[in-house]
């Protein structure tokens, strides 16, 4: 599979703290990723410094085998990379319906279809259909349909996840980051949750790079795995190889809570 | 001077009263844009004061008294203004983004009180305006500004209620809500800002140039912080929920105003914190709520 993503070297420091230090990674095109680390060991520095919201002190970020390094997060989501956060980042006084429209409106302005004079049935670019549509089905593919008419900043935090990440499906994203989408939600319903954000992330065809802390869970979805430890990468290979690292025990799987399905 | 002569439908203070209230409904309509974003101008006397200036060196320098033209150039000047200015303000949001508009409107103030050209502080008179080329009778005077202000409030909030359906225009609550989502949407949140920055500055100054020439009169003291503070009032007065609310809002405004100023002159600033205290604690999304309400329980 040809490589997507193509981080090199990156290097991070803030002030004592070194966040990242020559970090090397390739994703290959859709592919399903793990990040696992404790907290501090980078993870989060990683996913900020592709959508671009952190510049890297050193190093470059290909995509697609251009160099995004130093683009704006909204021109890197323009092209394909979408990421979802740890604390839901949604538009609170706002309905279900009304957050994704939002998103929606967004991808058809940046398509030149936002205009005055636009007209209101153009069809989304990457779905193919009108505005309504495409927020009906998303919303249907993460169960959020009978959501709808809820004001974001009421519903339960299992729910906030789903239409956060649910958010970042309108812009049809070729690469997809999900900092930590099973956090917050209980030890039951995670590989539930993670089952069906996968497949309807899978089915719009997106490569996958998820943090997770729940061992189980990474073993379960990750096809390779990337263990952070004090901002640097200390194995790069499939989970049952990973996670048996004795080095990737001693710092990470120790140190994080194992859920004993 | 004032013949009170009844035109068929209106009298001629009762049109005086509804011209400065397109004229403030104006510049509350921007107000309304920028406050569906979360952000509040203290400072759209700038504008408001622009738009009036222009209108006035119109007539003052280049003979013209059509009353279409002073509006137009009154909304181009202010707009071109804010759209300089724009670049600065978009980067800023909550009480700095007020607060350094404040600062703005206040240096066009000093700027004028300075300026001898212009009349100081005493400003200058405008002659009264034409339409399309034609000087209405004395007493036909406000009944054509008003329709043509009507017209004119009429375009400008079709357009406004246009734009906020379009992709940009409904981003404003998102703006408000999470700029951080907006921009990992796509979207430069900086840009949104800008464009509804600059469309406010035109509405303020196509409401200036109506003002000035519905008064016949310009001075500094348009582009006074207190200015600014009867528009913000007006907006919260009226709500975001309409465009139609900042002109009813205005009306209103302008009636209490009238009211409390004939009941007793020295205190009318009194009688209009009354007024806001207790529009604020039973109706804190404005007087619009008021339909809205009525509308979902009918």
């Amino acid at each position: 599979m040809p490589v997507i993503l193509d981080a090199r070297g990156l290097c991070k420091r803030f002030g004592a703290v070194t966040a990242a230090s020559e970090v090397n990674a390739a994703v290959e095109k859709d592919s399903v990723v793990g990040l696992i680390g404790t907290n501090g060991a980078g993870k989060t520095t990683f996913i900020n410094m592709i959508t671009g919201y952190l510049k890297p002190d050193q190093g470059t970020i290909a995509y697609e085998g251009r160099d995004i390094t130093s683009l704006a997060p909204r021109e890197i989501t323009r092209l394909g990379i979408c990421r979802s956060f740890q604390i839901p980042q949604l538009y609170g006084s706002l309905t279900v319906w009304e957050n994704m429209m939002v998103g929606i409106g967004i991808v058809l302005a940046n398509a030149g279809h936002g205009g005055f004079f636009s007209r209101g049935d153009a069809l989304v670019p990457g779905h193919g259909r009108p505005a309504a549509e495409v927020a009906e089905h998303i919303l249907g593919r993460f169960d959020l349909a009978d959501y709808r008419n809820r004001n974001a900043q009421v519903l339960p935090g299992g729910i906030r996840k789903l239409l956060d990440i649910a958010l970042t499906m309108v812009a049809k994203p070729r690469v997809l980051l999900l900092d930590e989408p099973t956090s917050g939600v209980s030890a039951q319903e995670k590989f539930g949750i993670m089952q069906m954000v996968l497949e309807a992330v899978r089915a719009e065809g997106a490569t996958v790079l998820f943090v997770e802390h729940d061992m189980e869970v990474v073993s379960r979805f990750a096809e390779r795995v990337l263990a952070f430890y004090d901002g640097r990468i200390i194995a790069d290979a499939a989970p049952e190889v990973a996670l048996a690292d004795p080095e990737v025990r001693r710092h990470v799987v120790g140190r994080t809570k194992v859920a004993h399905a | 001077m004032t013949r009170d002569r009844t035109l068929p439908w209106l009298p001629q203070w009762a049109m005086f009263i509804m011209t400065v209230a397109i004229a403030r409904g104006l510049v509350a309509l921007g107000l309304l844009l920028l406050l569906r974003a979360g952000l509040i101008s203290f400072g759209q006397a700038l504008f408001y004061c622009l738009g009036a200036y222009a209108a006035g060196a119109l007539g003052r320098f280049f003979r013209v008294s059509d009353i279409f033209v002073e509006m137009l150039v009154g909304g181009a000047v202010a707009a071109l203004v804010a759209f300089v200015l724009g670049f600065l303000l978009a980067r800023y949001r909550g009480i700095f983004f007020g607060l350094l508009s404040l600062a703005l409107s206040m240096i066009l103030y000093g700027l004028l009180v300075k300026t001898e050209a212009l009349g100081s502080t005493d400003g200058f008179n405008i002659a009264p305006s034409t339409l399309f080329g034609v000087r209405p009778a004395p007493e036909w005077v406000r009944y054509s500004v008003l329709i043509s202000a009507a017209a004119v409030a009429a375009v400008c909030a079709l357009i406004v209620h246009r734009y906020l359906n379009t992709p940009l225009g409904r981003l404003a609550p998102a703006i408000k809500d999470n700029e951080i989502r907006v921009e990992y949407m796509g979207a430069s949140a900086r840009k949104a800002v800008h464009v509804k920055y600059v469309m406010a500055g035109a509405l303020s100054g196509i409401g200036g140039a109506l003002a000035a020439t519905a008064v016949g009169h310009i001075d500094p003291d348009m582009a006074y912080w207190t200015t600014s503070g009867e528009f913000i009032f007006i907006a919260i007065l009226a709500g975001t929920g309409s465009v139609v609310a900042p002109f009813v809002g205005a009306l209103i405004y302008g009636s209490i105003h009238t009211l409390a100023y004939g009941l007793s002159p020295n205190t009318w600033q009194m009688s209009l914190g009354v007024a806001l205290l207790l529009l604020i604690v039973f109706l804190p999304e404005g007087l619009w709520s008021v339909f809205t309400r009525y509308a979902r329980h009918s």
